[in-house]
């Protein structure tokens, strides 16, 4: 059903009391979880999860569950950009993740969420593609993120860009070896990381009401009128946003969204920093003022 | 290709405008006999035009909703729209693009007054020069309007943008292709409503509030244009 | 109940228009939103304005809202042994019971083609509609049935109280010049039956003209002049 986008007729319902809890509670400043407004859920990751990858990563926020998985090829480059390797980054809503998700090509929704993260991460050159070059205009390295979504607990996107960011910094690219005109790719040996030259966050932000939540549930998001989520690099620069659902924010709203947002964004990096730029003994990069 | 030069000595951009001008606009409703409302819009070099067939019967039933209409909306674009002929297929884009464009307009539609039943939108891109997206979601406005569905609001949106470090209002497409941001804003003007916002390039968050004054004032010249190009269509027969 | 006015009698409003503000009792139609006080358009429409009311008569729009009760004429669209689908211009189909035509339950074995075909126009009444069903129609009752002969035009579903007129002056005024027996349903379909085809001719004109020019005063007058002046010319032809 490419051809057209359709109004979901398979929303989740949530129950008429719980939607006048967490609206009570929202009143209050609380949430049915317990946080505050403005609070992420735990954050676990994992690298190397998927061994066979040449990176991944294994993420959870809360009780939603991502894991990206990174594949290298050695490939010619395309004619348009001789000098620069490729990125593809591709997500998948499969059945396992929830009732709702129907086996089959990537929907509007994988369609959006996977080319929102591509432009996080392609729009500030997070990775760069000019450092992706074996040999100029014959052979470069493709570098495929592909992204699941394991079990849906709300927030997919902060999810899976953590998840592919991770998986990113994780992977290693084969050793090259060039003797004149022959190149030799030895896939065993894993020698350089992949050129990532910085991480990049991004905050959901969900509106119930005149409510602003961060990292909704998926309670929370069966009832939010709309959700805006801004990405972030480390220095706090503005690298991608996308409101998502219908419904709208007023002006006021979208700078009290993107406030809240930011001020999201240096614990999000501590975590980041600690389970993985540390773990890989990355160093150098730090967050900006907020 | 080389990245030309966006913004000249004097300040002029690639096609001569200051960086808070429009483009020409061109707007017409009822373009069209057979769908129920239909408009053609112009922003430059951009053209659409847009149809809107119902409210209608849902099909197939299982997909309608109790309580409220569905919307079926398709953004796509002509294989001669582009300087390289564009495959007639749906790309991972205009998937995106369409759903955006559905959601978009559901924030406008009276949705409630409809149950069981659908509206079908959709948009053709016959010249692409940047901002298809937001010429789609004003010829779509229209076209409602025309179709007499009801709507909160007519939906006025541009781009707003930088090229070499200025922000600029309403991208052409080689401001689009080599600037440093491209972000479109639609709004529902009388509401107050931002109903798009996207944003793909880097802006701190200084440029990001001056880009969405900017935006705002584009936007309220555009909407001032849709509801003249309705009144002209009625201008003959008001009685003064 | 106070508050400020912002349009006057008969104004053409567009959508997101602000019409009033303030506190209004107006009863609640689609055609008017209301946001914290201030009530705007959400239709190209006439409004009508009056001491502390005000309406928004949409002008635009070909579909008909289905009400308990209307005569509609529909066209027989499908069929299958118990009764008939029946296209009302209405965003929902609607369904005639053989039942309802027959007076008595059908038997499996009949031939509901006899009595209505696809393609066929019949005026009905509706006899059950609400937000959760298909409008269901009824055939019983006087000068209900099959439209044999005559011609069925079409307006939209807004325009048909123009057509009418107040205290049926409009009508009566093309009933009297076109000489036309004029049976106008509630769903935007006309059906005449004329002496010849140069008053038919005459008739769809009119109506044509009532269409275009709905909103504007004296219209009936008009019309009446019109009609007059039309039926010199096919005289002096003649």
């Amino acid at each position: 059903m490419r051809k057209l986008s359709i109004t979901p007729s398979t929303n989740h319902i949530v129950p008429l009391i719980k939607k006048e809890v967490i609206l009570s509670m929202l009143e209050r400043e609380t949430r049915i979880d317990g946080r505050k407004p403005n609070e992420y859920r735990p954050i676990s990751i994992e690298l190397g999860y998927a061994k066979k990858a040449d990176g991944s990563a294994s993420v959870r926020i809360g009780d939603t569950a991502v894991l990206a998985g990174v594949k290298v090829e050695d490939r010619e480059p395309f004619p348009d950009v001789p000098d620069q390797g490729n990125l593809i980054v591709s997500l998948e809503l499969p059945p396992i993740a929830h009732e709702s998700f129907e086996a089959g090509p990537p929907d509007e929704n994988a369609i959006e969420l996977s080319r929102v993260v591509d432009r996080s991460i392609r729009d500030p050159k997070a990775l760069d593609l000019s450092k992706l070059v074996i040999v100029p205009n014959k052979k470069v390295w493709n570098v495929w993120v592909d992204i699941y979504v394991i079990d849906y607990g709300g927030n997919i996107l902060d999810t899976s860009t953590v998840a592919a960011i991770a998986a990113l910094y994780h992977t290693k690219l084969p050793r090259v070896e060039i003797e004149g005109d022959t190149i030799k790719i030895l896939k065993e040996t894993k020698e350089a990381r992949l050129p990532m030259r910085f991480p990049v966050f991004s905050v959901s932000v969900g509106k119930i009401g005149r409510h602003l939540i961060l990292d909704p549930s998926t309670e929370e998001e069966g009832l939010v009128d709309c959700k805006i989520s801004f990405s972030y690099t480390p220095d706090l620069n503005i690298v991608g946003i996308q409101k998502m659902g219908n419904g709208g924010f007023t002006m006021a709203e979208i700078d009290a969204a993107e406030k809240v947002a930011r001020s999201a964004v240096p614990n999000l990096f501590k975590e980041f920093k600690t389970k993985v730029l540390d773990s890989l003994g990355v160093e150098g990069i730090d967050v900006g003022k907020v | 290709m080389q990245k030309p030069r966006l913004i000249s000595d004097d300040g002029k951009r690639t096609d001569g405008r200051r960086p808070d001008e429009l483009r020409q606009m061109k707007m017409e409703v009822g373009v069209l006999k057979n769908a129920d409302g239909s408009a053609l819009v112009e922003m430059g070099n951009t053209k659409v035009i847009s149809a809107v067939f119902g409210p209608k019967e849902m099909h197939p039933k299982h997909l309608a909703l109790p309580d409220r209409v569905a919307i079926r909306a398709r953004y796509h674009m002509t294989p001669f729209s582009t300087d390289e002929r564009k495959s007639p297929a749906p790309t991972r884009r205009e998937v995106e693009i369409s759903k955006i464009l559905r959601e978009t307009l559901e924030s406008s539609v009276i949705l409630e007054m409809f149950p069981r039943a659908e509206i079908d939108v959709f948009t053709e891109v016959i010249q692409a020069d940047a901002g298809t997206r937001l010429a789609s979601l004003i010829a779509s406005s229209l076209a409602l309007a025309d179709a007499g569905i009801p709507i909160k609001d007519l939906i006025a949106g541009v781009a707003v943008g930088k090229a070499d470090g200025v922000l600029v209002l309403d991208l052409n497409e080689q401001e689009d292709m080599w600037g440093e941001a491209d972000m479109p804003v639609a709004m529902m003007p009388s509401m107050g409503q931002v109903v798009l916002l996207q944003l793909n390039g880097t802006m701190s968050s200084d440029e990001f509030r001056k880009g969405l004054e900017m935006a705002t004032k584009g936007i309220e010249v555009i909407y001032n244009l849709e509801k003249e190009t309705l009144k002209k269509k009625f201008a003959e027969y008001s009685e003064e | 109940m106070s508050g400020r006015i912002y349009v006057h009698d008969r104004a053409i409003v567009y959508p997101g228009d602000l019409i009033a503000e303030g506190d209004f009792s107006v009863p609640w139609s689609p055609y008017i939103q209301r946001a914290h006080n201030k009530y705007y358009s959400t239709v190209i429409g006439l409004v009508e304005v009056k001491d502390n009311y005000f309406s928004v008569i949409p002008l635009k729009g070909s579909k008909y809202m289905p009400k308990v009760g209307d005569l509609v004429i529909g066209m027989v669209t499908d069929l299958d042994v118990l009764g008939w689908e029946i296209d009302i211009r209405a965003p929902y189909s609607s369904y005639l019971p053989a039942s309802s035509l027959l007076g008595r339950p059908v038997s499996p074995s009949e031939d509901l083609k006899r009595y209505l075909n696809t393609g066929d126009y019949v005026l009905c009444k509706i006899e059950a509609y609400d937000r959760s069903t298909n409008p269901i129609l009824s055939i019983k009752g006087k000068g209900l049935g099959r439209i044999s002969h005559g011609v069925v035009i079409e307006i939209s579903p807004n325009k048909v109280a123009r057509v009418i007129g107040k205290n049926k002056s409009m009508l009566n005024n093309l009933m009297t010049h076109t000489a036309c027996e004029i049976t106008v349903a509630q769903n935007g379909r006309i059906w005449a039956n004329c002496p010849s085809k140069q008053m038919e001719d005459l008739l769809i004109i009119a109506i044509e003209t009532i269409e275009r020019e709905s909103y504007i005063k004296g219209l009936t007058d008009k019309i009446s002049q019109m009609l007059k002046e039309k039926k010199g010319e096919f005289n002096a032809k003649a």
